[in-house]
């Protein structure tokens, strides 16, 4: 048997198994060792996927040996390669960093079940990247919710209870609307694989039915990815879940669901369809610009850190459907790379903001005052991850806003300049009120004899601040394989 | 007009649910109630699959002499998977009311976010 053959099954199968068997384990240790290595494995193999795609294009594996479009298609090409990494990547640095965040935050004998659950979650984010399937990539949707559901519902704080029951009201009613659209599609075209659906749906798209299932498609989606103004239930969620759960989530999940939407609207209804015929453009344009302003000015005025940045992420979501709006190569390369370098710096200030939490025991402003003194390398691991989402040139941030800006003057749409620029400035606005608290107030009393964090949580958080500076400089791998993503996927290169 | 309602009656059927249980999750405030009306409005969905995969006169699809019509057996399969993610949701979410419960002594919306911004004036957690 050749195990090459079989890397895209092995992707989902690996956290999948894994999860069981943590739970059958019991110890922590042990559930710690086995998840890891699952994560690191499916790592490997996503690495291994990418490299294969780049060298010979798309694959596409039969599960079980039925042939597509009967059958349950796994299909990896450039976009999905480089999102399975990203998500397989993030996953592989935060359970290292779990171990020891989990230690101070969750009570000793839900370890192994909180190691369960992201194995669930990580081979759900996985699956939805990989399958080609729309049924299969609802199930993955869902696989990956309800643990997220769960791990999020693991904070310590009452509040992340009820964070977790409004996330599961607003998520089971996106998946529904997901799969609504999913099944007028289906009856419309007879067929659940994506690509087939692709090519039966070229003579119909004007039909009521597509429409009204892009309608859903698009809600359903856009509640998964927090596409203000359906992005009520994130801040509370990132803020009162666990830190390497906030961490795991803010640079994974909203990002597949991306991923999810650039999928339905390019590879099945065709962007002929929804954009050329629909005032897409002008809608996601409006709602994107919303957001960046929105929850920008929103996060200038909040107390905590957490909340703080959980608004940050909303508005770099509108970032990433600007460059959707677009409907050009240049700006889906701007949502593809901005998905990467957004993903690794949220993910980093997400962890750092963890090694503030064990530290300082909160993460409220009037906590962290004069953390530039006690924790200085993790203020100014803070400071660089906000560099980042400003968008200061040798940070990931600034790539992507720089391909934003490209795309809008290739339209001609100058004002639109402007308003990135300006929406940054809000971004400098709410990084400020940290810099301000860190580095020009005095420690509390009883918190100035607090230490820098420990290495294991310094060490994966650095991992993360260092690949948002590299993606800054070296853009080969993001930018790369992001416009390579987006030729495939308006179809004017090769896939 | 009519006639076109009653040939229709799964589609009116399954928009009369989903829009009862959508209904129920935003204007109830009663944590159990909003699951209540969760689970009808992703019951809608399953009628929305199952009803056109019945053909008038159909059969189980196997070939068998003197049965030219079948029905599509696979939105069955697809709903009952649908089915097993609806269970495992409404468990989920009462297993995360009955820790509500536990934490606020309350399952009304209203009253939790009340007692929520009562200790913590400060934002101070």
């Amino acid at each position: 048997m050749n195990l090459a053959a079989h890397l895209p099954a092995l992707q989902v199968v690996l956290p999948l198994a894994a999860a069981p068997l943590a739970v059958l384990l019991r110890g922590r240790g042990a559930a710690f060792m086995l998840v890891t290595l699952a994560a690191w494995a499916a790592f490997a193999v996503s690495i291994l996927l990418w490299l294969q795609v780049n060298a010979s294009g798309p694959i596409s594996y039969a599960l079980g040996s039925w042939a597509p479009p009967w059958g349950i298609e796994y299909r990896v090409d450039s976009l999905s390669a480089l999102l399975l990494m990203l998500v397989c990547g993030i996953a592989a640095v935060v359970l290292p960093y779990a171990r020891a965040s989990i230690e101070r935050e969750l009570r000793q004998d839900v370890h192994y079940l909180f190691y369960a659950m992201f194995a669930l979650c990580l081979a759900g984010l996985a699956g939805i990247a990989i399958t080609g399937d729309a049924f299969n990539l609802f199930v993955f949707l869902e696989i990956s919710s309800l643990s997220s559901y769960v791990l999020i519902a693991l904070g310590r704080d009452r509040r992340a209870l009820v964070a977790a029951y409004q996330y599961l009201i607003m998520g089971t009613i996106g998946a529904t609307f997901i799969v609504v659209g999913v099944g007028l599609l289906y009856l419309k075209t007879g067929t659940l694989n994506l690509a087939d659906m692709g090519v039966r749906l070229q003579e119909m798209t004007s039909h009521r039915p597509v429409l009204a299932a892009l309608a859903f498609l698009t809600v359903g989606i856009s509640l998964k990815l927090a596409l203000f103004p359906l992005h009520q239930w994130l801040p509370n969620a990132y803020a009162y879940a666990p830190s390497a759960v906030s961490a795991f989530l803010a640079a994974t999940a909203t990002k597949v669901s991306v991923y999810a939407l650039l999928r339905f609207y390019f590879s099945v209804f065709g962007e002929t369809a929804v954009f050329k015929r629909l005032p897409m453009e002008d809608l996601m344009l409006i709602l994107a610009l919303a957001g960046m302003f929105v929850a920008s000015a929103v996060a200038i005025f909040q107390h905590d850190l957490k909340r703080l940045f959980a608004y940050s992420s909303v508005a770099q979501v509108g970032y990433i459907v600007l460059g959707i709006s677009f409907d050009s190569v240049t700006g889906l390369t701007a949502t593809i790379a901005h998905l990467v370098n957004h993903a690794v710096t949220k993910g980093g200030l997400f962890l750092l903001l963890g090694a503030v939490m064990a530290g300082m025991g909160g993460t409220t402003l009037a906590r962290v005052h004069g953390i530039g003194r006690v924790m200085p390398l993790t203020a100014f691991g803070i400071v660089l991850c906000g560099l980042g989402l400003i968008g200061v040139p040798g940070t990931a941030g600034f790539v992507s806003k720089w391909y934003l800006i490209l795309a809008a003057l290739e339209k001609g749409q100058w004002w639109l300049v402007f308003l990135i620029v300006a929406s940054s400035l809000l971004a400098v606005a709410y990084v400020w009120r940290f810099v301000e608290a860190a580095y020009f107030h005095a420690p509390r009393a009883d918190l100035a004899a607090v230490r820098e964090a420990p290495a294991g949580l310094a060490i994966p958080a650095w991992t993360l601040v260092g690949a948002t500076i590299w993606f800054g400089l070296d853009t080969s791998v993001t930018v790369g394989s992001a416009a390579r993503a987006a030729a495939m996927l308006l179809g004017t290169g090769a896939p | 007009m009519l006639a076109h309602i009653w040939s229709h009656f799964d589609y009116w059927a399954m928009i009369f649910l989903a829009m009862a249980g959508l209904f129920i999750v935003i204007a109830r405030g009663n944590l159990i109630k909003k699951l209540v009306g969760l689970g009808i409005f992703q019951t809608s969905v399953y009628l929305l699959y199952v009803a056109p995969g019945k053909i008038v006169g159909g059969t189980a699809p196997i070939v068998a002499e003197g049965f030219r019509v079948y029905s599509n057996p696979l939105p069955h399969v697809l709903i009952l998977t649908a089915i097993v993610v609806g269970v495992a949701t409404l468990a989920l979410g009462l297993a995360l009311v009955v820790r509500i419960r536990e934490a606020y002594d309350s399952i009304e919306e209203d009253e939790i976010l009340r007692r929520d911004q009562a200790p913590d004036g400060g934002g101070e957690a």
